[in-house]
C-alpha cells in the first residue's frame, strides 16, 4: 500500500483547513450558495435529494484494513450507519450534514484519504483492476502507474478546469476487469516485442448519453513516457474539447469529431514538443512509489488443497474465489448484492467486519471493485472456510459473483437528484426473482447493469442485459438493452424496443434469459448467444 | 397548489415551508404559498432559512399537499427502499 509523504500530507491537511473555514463562511451567510457550491464540490459533497452527500476517494480501489475502519467509523458518527459503494471504487454517504463536513475530512486526512476531485471538472479518482498485484494474468502490477498517476493529476494546474470531468483507467492483465475502454482514457500496461514494459493508450471512452468505446490510439508508450504521454492526451482535449455545450465536452466527444487519425496525430506532435521539457517525472520516483506495492510475506509452502465438502461453502469458493499469483492464495470476493439489499450499500458493522478480516487474512489489503463488492486479494486457500464461514454470519457470502443477481445499480431516485426513474427497487425485485443460486449459475455469467438515468452511472450500455430508467410523463418507464459489455470483448448494448413499467421489466428481464436457455449452445454465455443470433428473437419473444 | 420545498443549509435536511418564517420537516406541514411562492422563496432564501428552495406544483390530498413529481415525493417521504429512512412510510409515493 502506498503511505503518503509529507507532501502528500500536508496537502489534504492544508485543504481540509481550507475547506474549514469555507464552510464556517457558508455558514455564517457569508457566502453565498452560488459562490459555495464550486468550493464544496472540489471538496466531493454534493446536494443531493435529501441531504448533502459525500463522495471519498479510493485511489484505484485499494484500502487498508485501517482507511476500510475509518469508512465504516464516518457511517456511524456521521451519517446513517451505512455507506455505498460506487461503480468508480468510491465509497458515498448519504446523509451528511454540512456542519459535520470539515470533521469527516479531517477524520479521512488522519488515514490518508479525502475526497478531493470527487467532482467537477478535473482528472477524477483513477480507477484500475481490483485484483491487481494479485491476479495470476497480469504482466505487472498496475498500482504504481496509478499511484503515479494520481499524484500528477492531484492539483495538476493545467487540468483543474477541463471543458468536463476526465476517467482514467488503468490496467495490466488482457482480461478488462475495469471497464477500461470505457474510460476516457483507458491504459493497458504490455510488453513490446522486446520484453520491454509500456502501455497501450486507448482514448475518447465513456458511457453517459453518448456512450463511446475508445480507440486504441498508440500501441506501445514506453513506461518512462507514460506521464508525457497522458498529458499530450489531456491537453489536446483541454485545448480543444468544447465548453460551450455540456453535452458535448466529454473528450470522447472531440476524438469522434477529429477522428481518431486526426487526434492522434495531435497527440503525437504534442508528444514530441513534451519529451523536449524534459517533465516526465524521473524513473526514480515510480521505483519509490512500487516499493510500496511489493509483495506481501507470502508463505511459500501454502498448500493448495481445499475441502470443499460442505457444499454451500463450494458453491461460494467456485463463483466468488479467482486464481492468485501465488499458489496456496486465492483472491476472494464478498458480494454486496444479498438477494433483496441494495447494490454496494454495506453497514458500519459490515465494513468493520470486512476490514478485520482483510487483516486477518488478506495482509491488512482490501479492494473495491466497479461492480460495487469488495475484494480480499490475497487468502490462503487454507483459510477460505473459516474467512467464508465469517463472512455467511454476517450476511456477506451471497455466492453471485458475475451471476445475473451481481447487478450494478446506480442509486437512482431514490438517492440521487439527476436521477429519473429508481434503479435500486428493479435490482431487489430481480434479486428476488432469481433467488435461487443454483438458477443462477445454471444462466451463467449475466452482467446486469441498472441506471436510473441517462448519465449512465449503473453502467447500463455495458450491460449484457442493461435497463435505464427514463421519465414517461411522469411515470418511472424502464428501457430494456441486450449485448453490451465492459470487458475486454467491449461492446455496447441496443435497445430492444418500447420500455417496461415497474413490474414489465423484471418479466422482460426473466423472458430475454429464458430464451437464452432455450437457444444457448454449448459454453455459450447470454451475450455468447445473443451476439450469436442477435436482437430479433429477443424483440419478438419481448413484444410478440 | 404551489408549496416551497429547500434544504436546511446546516442539516441538509429536506424542508418544506410551512408560512411565515416557518419550515418543517413534514410535507404534512406545508401550505399553499400560491402567486406568492417565487417571493416567498425569494425571501426565505436571502434570510437563510433555506438553501436551494424551489416551487413544487403540487394537488391536495387525502394526506394533505401531494408533489405531482415522483421525485418530490421521494424527497418529502424519503428512499422508498429503506422503510427505516423514511419519513412517513403510510403515503404511497408511487402513484398507480
Amino acid at each position: 500500500m502506498y503511505q503518503y509523504d509529507q507532501y502528500d500530507q500536508a496537502m489534504v491537511d492544508a485543504r481540509v483547513a481550507e475547506f474549514r473555514d469555507q464552510c464556517e463562511r457558508r455558514l455564517k451567510g457569508e457566502l453565498s450558495e452560488d459562490q459555495f457550491k464550486p468550493l464544496r464540490l472540489m471538496n466531493g459533497l454534493y446536494l443531493q435529494l435529501h441531504a448533502y452527500m459525500l463522495r471519498v476517494a479510493i485511489p484505484y480501489g485499494t484500502l487498508s484494513a485501517k482507511q476500510m475502519r475509518m469508512l465504516g467509523h464516518i457511517g456511524r458518527k456521521y451519517d446513517r450507519d451505512y455507506g455505498h459503494f460506487t461503480t468508480r471504487q468510491n465509497i458515498q454517504y448519504n446523509w451528511i450534514k454540512l456542519e459535520d463536513a470539515p470533521d469527516i475530512l479531517a477524520d479521512l486526512a488522519t488515514v490518508e484519504m479525502h475526497a478531493i476531485q470527487t467532482s467537477g471538472n478535473c482528472i477524477r479518482n483513477i480507477s484500475s483492476d481490483q485484483f491487481a498485484g494479485a491476479a495470476a494474468d497480469e504482466i505487472a502490477d498496475p498500482r504504481p502507474w496509478a499511484e503515479l498517476l494520481r499524484q500528477w493529476s492531484s492539483f495538476h494546474p493545467e487540468f483543474s478546469y477541463l471543458p468536463r470531468k476526465f476517467k482514467i483507467a488503468v490496467i495490466a492483465s488482457e482480461e478488462d476487469r475495469a471497464a477500461m475502454r470505457l474510460h476516457d482514457i483507458g491504459i493497458q500496461l504490455v510488453h513490446n516485442d522486446a520484453g520491454e514494459l509500456g502501455a497501450k493508450f486507448y482514448v475518447g471512452g465513456g458511457m453517459g448519453r453518448t456512450p463511446m468505446i475508445a480507440p486504441e490510439i498508440r500501441d506501445f508508450v514506453p513506461a518512462d513516457e507514460l506521464i508525457h504521454y497522458a498529458e499530450a492526451c489531456l491537453r489536446v482535449y483541454n485545448r480543444y474539447g468544447r465548453r460551450d455545450n455540456k453535452y458535448k465536452a466529454r473528450i470522447k466527444i472531440l476524438v469522434h469529431e477529429l477522428g481518431k487519425d486526426e487526434y492522434t496525430r495531435q497527440v503525437e506532435e504534442e508528444f514530441a514538443h513534451m519529451k523536449t521539457l524534459g517533465l516526465n517525472p524521473p524513473v526514480a520516483e515510480l521505483e519509490r512509489i512500487s516499493t510500496y506495492f511489493a509483495d506481501p510475506d507470502f508463505d511459500q509452502n501454502a498448500p493448495d488443497d481445499l475441502d470443499m465438502s460442505d457444499p454451500d461453502f463450494r458453491i461460494w469458493v467456485e463463483q466468488n474465489t479467482h486464481a492468485h499469483k501465488q499458489s496456496g492464495y486465492a483472491i476472494a470476493t464478498i458480494s454486496l448484492k444479498p438477494t433483496g439489499g441494495i447494490p454496494g450499500d454495506a453497514s458500519s458493522d459490515q465494513i468493520d467486519l470486512m476490514a478485520d478480516l482483510a487483516e486477518q487474512y488478506s495482509f491488512d489489503e482490501l479492494r473495491v471493485t466497479h461492480s460495487q463488492n469488495i475484494v480480499l486479494p490475497h487468502v490462503k486457500k487454507a483459510d477460505l472456510y473459516a474467512l467464508w464461514q465469517k463472512l455467511d454470519a454476517a450476511g456477506l457470502a451471497p455466492a453471485n459473483l458475475d451471476l445475473v443477481s451481481d447487478m450494478i445499480a446506480c442509486p437512482g431516485l431514490d438517492y440521487c437528484s439527476l436521477a429519473n426513474a429508481r434503479s435500486i427497487p428493479l435490482a431487489q425485485k430481480i434479486s428476488e426473482r432469481f433467488a435461487d443460486v443454483k438458477r443462477q449459475q445454471d444462466l451463467g455469467e449475466l452482467k446486469l447493469k441498472i441506471s436510473g438515468c441517462i448519465n449512465a452511472c449503473g453502467h447500463h450500455h455495458a450491460g449484457h442485459i442493461g435497463i435505464l430508467g427514463v421519465d414517461k410523463k411522469g411515470f418511472e418507464n424502464y428501457q430494456l438493452s441486450l449485448g453490451g459489455s465492459g470487458a475486454e470483448d467491449t461492446s455496447l448494448a441496443k435497445i430492444t424496443g418500447p420500455g417496461f413499467d415497474e413490474d414489465g421489466i423484471v418479466d422482460a428481464v426473466e423472458t430475454v434469459t429464458n430464451l437464452y436457455l432455450k437457444t444457448r449452445e454449448d459454453g455459450e454465455r447470454f451475450i455468447d448467444t445473443y451476439r450469436r443470433i442477435g436482437m430479433a428473437p429477443f424483440k419478438e419473444a419481448l413484444y410478440g | 397548489m404551489k408549496i416551497v420545498t429547500g434544504n436546511d443549509l446546516k442539516t441538509g435536511d429536506v424542508i418544506w415551508w410551512s408560512g411565515g418564517e416557518t419550515w418543517s420537516r413534514h410535507l404534512g406541514d406545508a401550505i399553499d404559498a400560491g402567486d406568492e411562492a417565487e417571493a416567498v422563496a425569494a425571501r426565505e432564501e436571502a434570510a437563510m432559512r433555506v438553501n436551494v428552495p424551489y416551487i413544487v406544483p403540487c394537488e391536495q390530498s387525502d394526506q394533505g399537499p401531494m408533489p405531482l413529481h415522483i421525485k418530490d415525493r421521494v424527497r418529502a417521504f424519503g428512499p422508498t427502499v429503506r422503510a427505516d429512512l423514511a419519513i412517513n412510510t403510510n403515503i404511497p409515493i408511487v402513484k398507480g
